[in-house]
């Protein structure tokens, strides 16, 4: 059947392995030839404290975590023996099982590490009766007694996979293949040894009732497993990105680190500094003599960029910042996905400022909109932020190879060689005119240190087309239209000359719509598709322009439905006020779906919010969402 | 061919060059000890063969952040406390170009003062210039971090209750590889330790005293100056760590009792950040600036890193 998809979870202690060994699993599905997704929950710890990694896996495209899952894995928390803790955080021991149980879907599967659990605990979550009333197959083996007995307990995790493949009767020989390609020799022989034992000893020893089985499907084309973090540091590379500064902060921590892995091989720098606004200050600094630079961070970093943010914006220096969004305010939960930060990503900075917002909603649209954030930061002379959460950060999807071969760009837009810069209109004292008022487009073409005839200076304040310091009230209305001129020329080139970044699904015809940003579109797309193949009629959006907004195109959008419902990771509905703002109307026809718990939307809650929108039942959803009323009601 | 071209020109400069033409007048006081610095740049820059554009002055905010509009070089003047962050990269990006920052004590010791400890530490091949007055000047003569005990100003009426931050040793502490102390009522002094500090491979830093006669009513603050390399009074081992301490500890206390001890304080041949990077492989032999005007420069692709993806 077309919808049959395994959505495997695997649940542990942080430290235990569990990333990698769901990194293999995923690559082993996608290489049978099908479409997957992962998602990541984790907590802000380093060692020991419950996490699990979801594989959704199916022989159709898959596009979020999916709703609840069907197998479940518990490895049990090895690092999580400390009677102390239990104090704090409970018996951590258990809950690998017992946080878990309450997403398993009807019929699903329950395999757990009997080694690690007492038979006190089990019998305290009353699992036998709830595996009745839910028709789930439990499996309780002992994973840890048969690592031991292989050499380390920490090979629970590939014992776990072999007892996975069995129950799934799903062919060894890409789990074999990868970890052939992982695992040093030493470790590689007891690592196989036990994948088959685990295998065979539940091939022998259980029988199996469930109906549950892996998917089959099949790739036109070879595929590659990445996430938003990989892909948006890949497109950093193909745009001619060669600096890179950052402090450590999840979840941007994840992009900075690949691009340290990467950049000296490319005869590129990366700079871990003391701050991040010396961060944001290096990419200024590296980008104005003459580097495709980049910076980023996550929400309380971010906050500290919001002054070199807006010298770049004076000094019309491109750079390339992200903005990697966690569950705010302060500190707030750093592992947590949430889509809080955007009203303060547009407006950060003082005065009028002018910045490009990109939010892309897929891996896809991360890596295409990163180059397109290059592109227009150099030829603009702005800076450019792209906006993303932990979500779209940590998760993994499989993209087809191809989509990556393409040429780089390392092109310095709208900067100067020295044989143009002898062109170009000079002061008395050889001085060039770097902020010329009457230009196309607001952009005047800039050089860079060390080149002859270009001498400038570039000044935070405000500042004549020479570059003097100037506090004249006709310079500094002609500098401010110009730079703000800019936005509306990016805007043009976004329309004309690119393909639209917004997604839409559903048809055209369609009377209820749902308007996503960022990273909650793969699960509207999924819920729209759903309530379609329920008879319903609706139409999504998913926006990536943040800034310059694309008036047109949601209007056109808002203007074909009767009644539309704006779905969004925060507690304030930052993205509907974003779009009343810019549109100037449309209170009364849009409504909120809001989820800020820290979990993202599951396409179950979107279908259930436009239940509850639609039918209009004062019921409270069942789910942790929020409905916002349009304004006025 | 390179796309820097006015990196490396060796043609003989006239201090002039430095001068801007038709452009604004200096907005600083009259008998400002900026003036002083601004002078000893204009002759130490083409004393050490330098052009106007392979140099980029990088500036913070007050009185100190205007110096490179009236010096004609390639300049970047940038936000309050910044100008480090902002003028280490770009010498990373193209380290032909020979990169000069300035700003004030408020701004290079209060609000850019983590930067300072960190560029020092990381010992970037660049000159740092501190404009020294002990007070905050363009936001009228508010307590800065230089400012003796017991300072009175609108924002200390009883007196300042902290003691002044000892710049000099700061910057050892740090990690700089070149200290020295100069003061705008001596000239000659001043051209010699730019000149040497401009010369110096990693970070030279130079606390450079600048009387305020607006804002710190005696405008001879720091006259008579005293010169320790040229006095017999003193004799210490600029080379040697422990000797340039105790000299600075004691420059440093004797400022507050009314001696103003100037000269050069510690030189260390430690590699610079740079040099350092390009040995580990962390930064390109030739600046990375280059490369994006270089139609033969190859651009590896994500695509050649997909594998270990598949």
């Amino acid at each position: 059947m077309s919808d049959h998809e395994l959505i495997w979870r695997v649940a542990g202690g942080s430290g235990d392995g569990i990333d990698s060994t769901s990194q293999n699993f995923a690559k082993a599905l996608m290489r049978s030839g099908l479409d997957v997704f992962t998602h990541r929950h984790y907590p802000s710890r380093i060692r020991g404290g419950h996490t699990y990694v979801e594989i959704r896996a199916a022989g159709h495209d898959v596009q979020s975590r999916g709703d609840g899952y069907n197998f479940l894995l518990a490895l049990g928390d090895s690092f999580a023996r400390n009677p102390q803790e239990e104090a704090y955080y409970g018996n951590e021991e258990l809950k690998p099982l017992s946080e878990n149980l309450d997403e398993l879907r009807e019929g699903g599967i329950i395999v757990y590490d009997s080694g690690l659990l007492s038979e006190d605990d089990i019998a305290e979550l009353n699992l036998e009766e709830r595996a009745e009333e839910n028709d789930w197959h439990v499996f309780p083996i002992d994973l840890r007694a048969m690592a031991k007995e292989h050499g380390r307990e920490v090979m629970r995790n590939t014992a776990g996979v072999g007892v996975t493949a069995a129950l799934l009767e799903m062919d060894l020989s890409h789990i074999e293949d990868l970890m052939t390609d992982a695992m040093p020799e030493k470790i590689l022989e007891p690592n196989l040894e036990i994948l088959h034992d685990a295998y065979e000893m539940v091939q022998e020893d259980y029988e199996f009732e469930h109906d549950l089985r892996i998917p089959t499907g099949d790739h036109d084309e070879e595929q590659a497993l990445l996430s938003g973090s990989n892909a948006i540091a890949y497109g950093a590379l193909d745009s001619g990105c060669r600096f890179i500064a950052g402090y450590p902060m999840t979840p941007w921590t994840d992009v900075f680190t690949i691009m340290s892995q990467h950049l000296p091989d490319m005869g590129g720098i990366s700079e871990q500094v003391e701050d991040e606004i010396a961060a944001a200050a290096l990419a200024v600094g590296a980008s104005h003599a003459g580097a495709k630079a980049m910076s980023g961070s996550s929400g309380g970093g971010f906050a500290l960029m919001s002054e070199p943010l807006g010298l770049a914006e004076m000094t019309e220096t491109p750079i390339v910042l992200l903005e990697s969004m966690r569950a705010g305010p302060s500190t707030g939960m750093p592992t947590k996905p949430e889509q809080g930060d955007l009203e303060f990503t547009l407006y950060t900075s003082q005065g009028d400022s002018a910045r490009v917002v990109f939010a892309p909603g897929t891996i896809a649209e991360a890596y295409e909109q990163t180059r397109l954030a290059f592109h227009i930061a150099y030829e603009y002379q702005i800076p450019t932020i792209i906006m993303y959460d932990q979500k779209l950060s940590g998760e993994n999807s499989n993209i087809p190879v191809s989509f990556l071969d393409r040429e780089p760009d390392p092109s310095l837009g709208s900067t100067l060689t020295e044989a143009e810069l002898a062109e170009m209109p000079h002061d008395a004292s050889g001085k060039f005119h770097r902020f010329q008022h009457d230009v196309e487009n607001g952009v005047s073409p800039r050089s860079l240190p060390g080149q002859k005839d270009g001498r400038f200076l570039a000044t935070g304040n405000e500042h004549t087309p020479e570059g003097h310091i100037s506090e004249d009230a006709d310079n500094r209305v002609a500098q401010m239209d110009r730079r703000i001129e800019k936005l509306d020329a990016i805007r043009r080139e976004l329309d004309e000359e690119h393909e639209s970044n917004q997604t839409y699904v559903g048809d055209e015809s369609a009377d209820f719509g749902i308007i996503t940003w960022g990273s909650a579109q793969g699960a509207v797309v999924e819920a729209t598709e759903r309530l379609n193949d329920q008879g319903h009629s609706v139409k999504a959006v998913g926006v990536s322009d943040m800034m310059p907004f694309p008036e047109a195109e949601l209007t056109e959008f808002i203007e074909s439905v009767d009644q539309a419902m704006v779905v969004e990771m925060n507690a304030t509905a930052q993205f509907r006020g974003l779009i009343q703002k810019e549109l100037g109307r449309y209170g009364e026809k849009l409504t909120s779906l809001l989820k800020y718990n820290g979990n993202p939307f599951e396409p179950a809650e979107i279908v259930e919010g436009y239940e509850l929108n639609v039918e209009g039942s004062d019921a409270e959803p069942t789910a942790q969402v929020r409905i916002e009323p349009a304004a006025g009601d | 061919m390179s796309a820097f071209n006015a990196i490396g020109d060796d043609r003989e400069i006239d201090r002039n060059e430095f001068t801007p033409g038709l452009e604004p007048q200096p907005t600083w006081c009259p008998g400002c000890g900026d003036f002083g610095v601004l002078k000893a740049l204009k002759q130490a820059l083409p004393e050490v063969g330098l052009t106007p554009e392979e140099v980029l002055t990088v500036t913070g905010i007050g009185c100190s952040g205007k110096l490179n509009s009236y010096l004609d070089t390639y300049g970047f003047h940038t936000i309050h406390g910044r100008s480090l962050p902002v003028a280490r990269a770009a010498k990373l990006a193209n380290d032909g170009l020979e990169v000069i920052a300035a700003g004030g004590d408020g701004d290079g010791y209060g609000i850019g003062g983590n930067h300072f400890m960190h560029t020092a530490r990381e010992n970037h091949d660049m000159t740092y210039i501190v404009f020294n007055n002990e007070v905050f000047g363009l936001t009228k003569g508010q307590t800065s971090p230089t400012s003796p005990k017991g300072h009175t100003s609108k924002t200390t009426p009883h007196g300042n209750a902290k003691s002044p931050i000892r710049p000099l040793s700061l910057a050892l502490t740090s990690g700089a590889t070149y200290i020295a102390r100069t003061a705008a009522v001596n000239p000659n002094q001043a051209k010699e330790i730019i000149k040497e500090a401009i010369e110096h491979d990693g970070f030279a830093h130079i606390d450079f005293l600048t009387q305020c006669p607006t804002w710190n009513k005696d405008a001879r603050q720091y006259v008579p100056y005293v010169d320790v390399q040229e006095s017999d009074d003193y004799d210490f081992d600029v080379h040697d760590r422990q000797e340039a301490q105790e000299m600075m500890f004691e420059t440093e206390n004797a400022l507050y009792e009314g001696t103003v001890l100037t000269g050069r304080y510690f030189v260390d041949e430690r590699p610079s950040y740079q040099q350092q990077k390009k040995e580990l492989g962390e930064m390109p032999e030739e600046p990375l600036a280059e490369r994006y005007f270089d139609e033969d420069a190859e651009w590896e692709r994500s695509y050649d890193l997909l594998e270990r993806h598949k």
